[in-house]
């Protein structure tokens, strides 16, 4: 897993702008779950695919995505 | 301190410089110009900014924002320059801000003429803006007093967070006259810990907000106005009484017109014996209703006699402070002319039913 | 295997839900605002000014100093806040019916004092707010509410260029058209906006950032839709790119 996303759904107003962004196609519409602003919120299926690249997370106008990327290893320590 | 001969525009502004004032935005308007050329050259040399704005509109809103800084901030401007101001007024009383407009009156309605007239004072009393908010204001009858009240200004308006005008009719602002500069230093600012001074890190943010989407919000903001109001108009109510100690005749006038006042009753007494008193509100706002009902029910009070450069606006108060105890009679004059003291006197012995 | 947080909401915004609909792009562009006087350090030392329309309750929404201003005139306010303070970050955030109609001679004037600020001049080609009446910036056949049929030049004229007319005031340092409509554009917006806040800590003059931004609610189309409607529709009236930059001309 390179990277993880969270989202705090209780504030996703289901705009779906994180969607088409998402360059592993992993967000989609949770149509089982009504939070509590009455919206589905947007949630992520195969986190394992995840590259922590935030583009979500840029995107989203209500700044309810964190994102967290695979540390990386400098050169020297390789 | 020696006596110096000042014109009225420049020693209110020179006033404002030792009240402490940092921050002047405004536009040129007859018959005020004297006032932002004065602080153009005067306010930076005292450490303080000096601006002049696209408009009155923009000024007053320059002002909004310097006042929300925890500044001293004022601006000026005539009449028909003061009305672009009460949206921006309205939004600083709102938003509890200290700050002193000044408005040297002149004829109306419209664009109306450049003399001296006092046209504005249901605009400056009753709130020309907005919404339920007061603006205190205080009315110099001579250059001494407008530079005295212009420190009055500022103070009140820090002590109580909200707007202070200076309502001075042209002729204060025109003439010269002999002025004492009081032997006071300049006051040092207080602390305003709710001004936008950016957080640095150490406290939440503070808002300079005026806005209340909530009705019940809304109705708390305007009630905790209120209660500072009632508490300005129960403590800072200013007026002078002077004349006869029994008269007959009350004139009752601020600025200019009350020294013509004066000089009636001195051609009444002279030629007709007729005694009488002048009595002055100095705080239009809070309006000294309970004084003015004391000093009309006094015995020897047989009419009460309004002067004003006006058709009769201060005329409502002193008609709420009569309660209808005595009969209240008006004249005036707007649009620039002022009645002289013969003609005052002649309303004086009709309101008594004397020829 | 250890991870780093690489996006997060900006320590320049409140922790509270925004107002605004879903999916308006109000929303990116205040983090943005947020991350860059973050990075720059200089959030403790701001103090912005909200306007009236839909972003007026910006107030609540950044961790510095904040001042509401009456509608338009927020570049006044602005003014009067950093001629007090001069050392201080001061930013206004205007829609499109704040700053180009009502507030349109304080933002001229702004400019041409060179006025130490920084305008982030949202254009969404309606007034959001009220309930999507028509603007400067609607453009030509564009229904609103109170152009039903669409606006008609005939009647009002064509869509006012807000950054091409400021970049002909020498006070403008900076002026700068962006969108946020993709990736790209919010990273160039973020550059944009930063470029702007460097330059007034230089004291170089006045800069305006605008920023194409959409109103699905208003436009009838939901928020992805929007972001094409704007990509199609906007960019070819309001071109994205710099229109005035003092530094370069020094170079």
């Amino acid at each position: 897993m390179k990277g993880k996303v969270e989202f705090r759904s209780d504030w996703c107003k289901g705009c779906e702008l994180c969607i088409p962004v998402c360059p592993v196609d992993i967000i989609f519409i949770d149509e089982s779950v009504t939070n509590s602003k009455g919206y589905h919120p947007a949630t992520v299926s195969e986190m394992e695919k995840c590259i922590g690249c935030a583009n979500c997370g840029r995107i989203c106008p209500d700044s309810i995505i964190t994102v967290w990327r695979e540390k990386r290893v400098k050169k020297a320590e390789k | 301190m020696a006596k110096e001969l000042w014109k009225g525009n420049e020693a209110m502004a020179e006033a404002a410089i030792r009240a402490g004032l940092k921050c002047y935005f405004g536009y040129p308007i007859t018959p005020q110009s004297e006032i932002p050329e004065y602080f153009s050259l005067h306010l930076p040399e005292h450490g303080g900014v000096f601006l002049q704005a696209e408009s009155e509109i923009a000024a007053i809103n320059m002002v909004y924002g310097a006042a929300g800084s925890g500044v001293r901030t004022m601006t000026s401007s005539s009449s028909p320059g003061i009305s672009l101001k009460q949206e921006g007024i309205s939004y600083i009383a709102g938003s509890e801000l200290p700050c002193v407009i000044l408005n040297v009156m002149r004829g109306g309605p419209g664009l109306g003429t450049i003399q001296p007239a006092q046209g504005d004072y249901f605009q400056a009393t009753r709130g020309g803006g907005n919404g339920d908010y007061r603006v205190i204001v205080l009315a110099p009858a001579n250059v001494q007093e407008a530079t005295d009240l212009m420190r009055l200004a500022f103070d009140l308006a820090d002590k109580y967070r909200m707007p202070a005008m200076i309502l001075a009719d042209g002729m204060i602002g025109q003439m010269m006259e002999p002025v004492e500069w009081p032997d006071e230093p300049t006051p040092e600012p207080i602390a305003k810990p709710w001004a936008t001074t950016g957080t640095k890190g150490e406290r939440r943010h503070n808002i300079i907000n005026s806005l209340f989407m909530e009705p019940e919000a809304c109705a708390r903001h305007n009630e905790k106005l209120d209660q500072k109001y009632r508490t300005v108009a129960a403590n800072e109510t200013r007026f002078e009484l002077i004349g006869d100690e029994e008269p007959e005749i009350l004139f009752a006038a601020f600025g200019t017109p009350s020294r013509l006042a004066r000089a009636a009753g001195k051609i009444l007494e002279e030629e007709d014996g007729i005694k009488t008193a002048v009595f002055r509100p100095i705080s239009l706002w809070p309006y000294p209703y309970d004084a003015l009902y004391d000093a009309i029910n006094q015995e020897s009070v047989k009419a009460v006699v309004t002067v004003e450069l006006n058709t009769g606006q201060m005329l409502d108060d002193v008609k709420i402070a009569n309660q209808g105890s005595k009969p209240i009679s008006f004249i005036g004059k707007a649009g620039g002319m002022i009645p002289t003291p013969r003609e005052i006197a002649v309303a004086a012995k009709e309101a008594l039913g004397r020829k | 295997m250890e991870m780093d947080v690489v996006y997060q909401k900006s320590a320049g915004l409140e922790d509270v839900e925004f107002h605004y609909c879903p999916g308006c792009t109000h929303g990116i562009i205040h983090k943005l605002i947020a991350e860059v006087l973050v990075e720059l350090d200089l959030i403790g030392d701001t103090i912005g000014v909200a306007p009236v329309g839909c972003a007026v309750f910006a107030y609540d929404y950044f961790t510095c100093d904040m001042h509401e201003a009456a509608h338009g005139r927020a570049p006044a306010v602005a003014t009067g806040i950093k001629r007090a303070l001069p050392d201080k970050t001061v930013f206004t955030y205007q829609g499109d019916g704040d700053l180009a109609a009502i507030g349109t001679a304080e933002i001229v004037h702004a400019a041409m004092r060179g006025e130490k600020i920084t305008t982030i001049f949202v254009n969404n080609t309606n007034y959001g707010m009220t309930g999507g009446q028509m603007a400067p910036t609607t453009l030509i056949g564009q229904k609103v509410t109170t152009a039903p049929l669409g606006r008609s030049k005939e009647h009002y004229g064509s869509p006012i260029k807000v950054s091409e007319m400021l970049a002909t005031i020498e006070g403008a340092a900076y002026i700068e058209r962006v969108s946020v409509h993709n990736m790209a554009g919010i990273i160039r917006a973020k550059k944009a906006i930063k470029k702007a806040f460097q330059l007034q800590q230089e004291g170089a003059g006045f800069t305006l950032i605008e920023v194409l931004s959409t109103c699905p609610t208003n436009w009838g189309l939901t928020p992805n839709d929007a972001l094409n409607w704007l990509q199609d529709n906007m960019i070819p009236v309001f071109p994205l790119g710099v229109y005035r930059d003092i530094t370069a001309e020094d170079k």
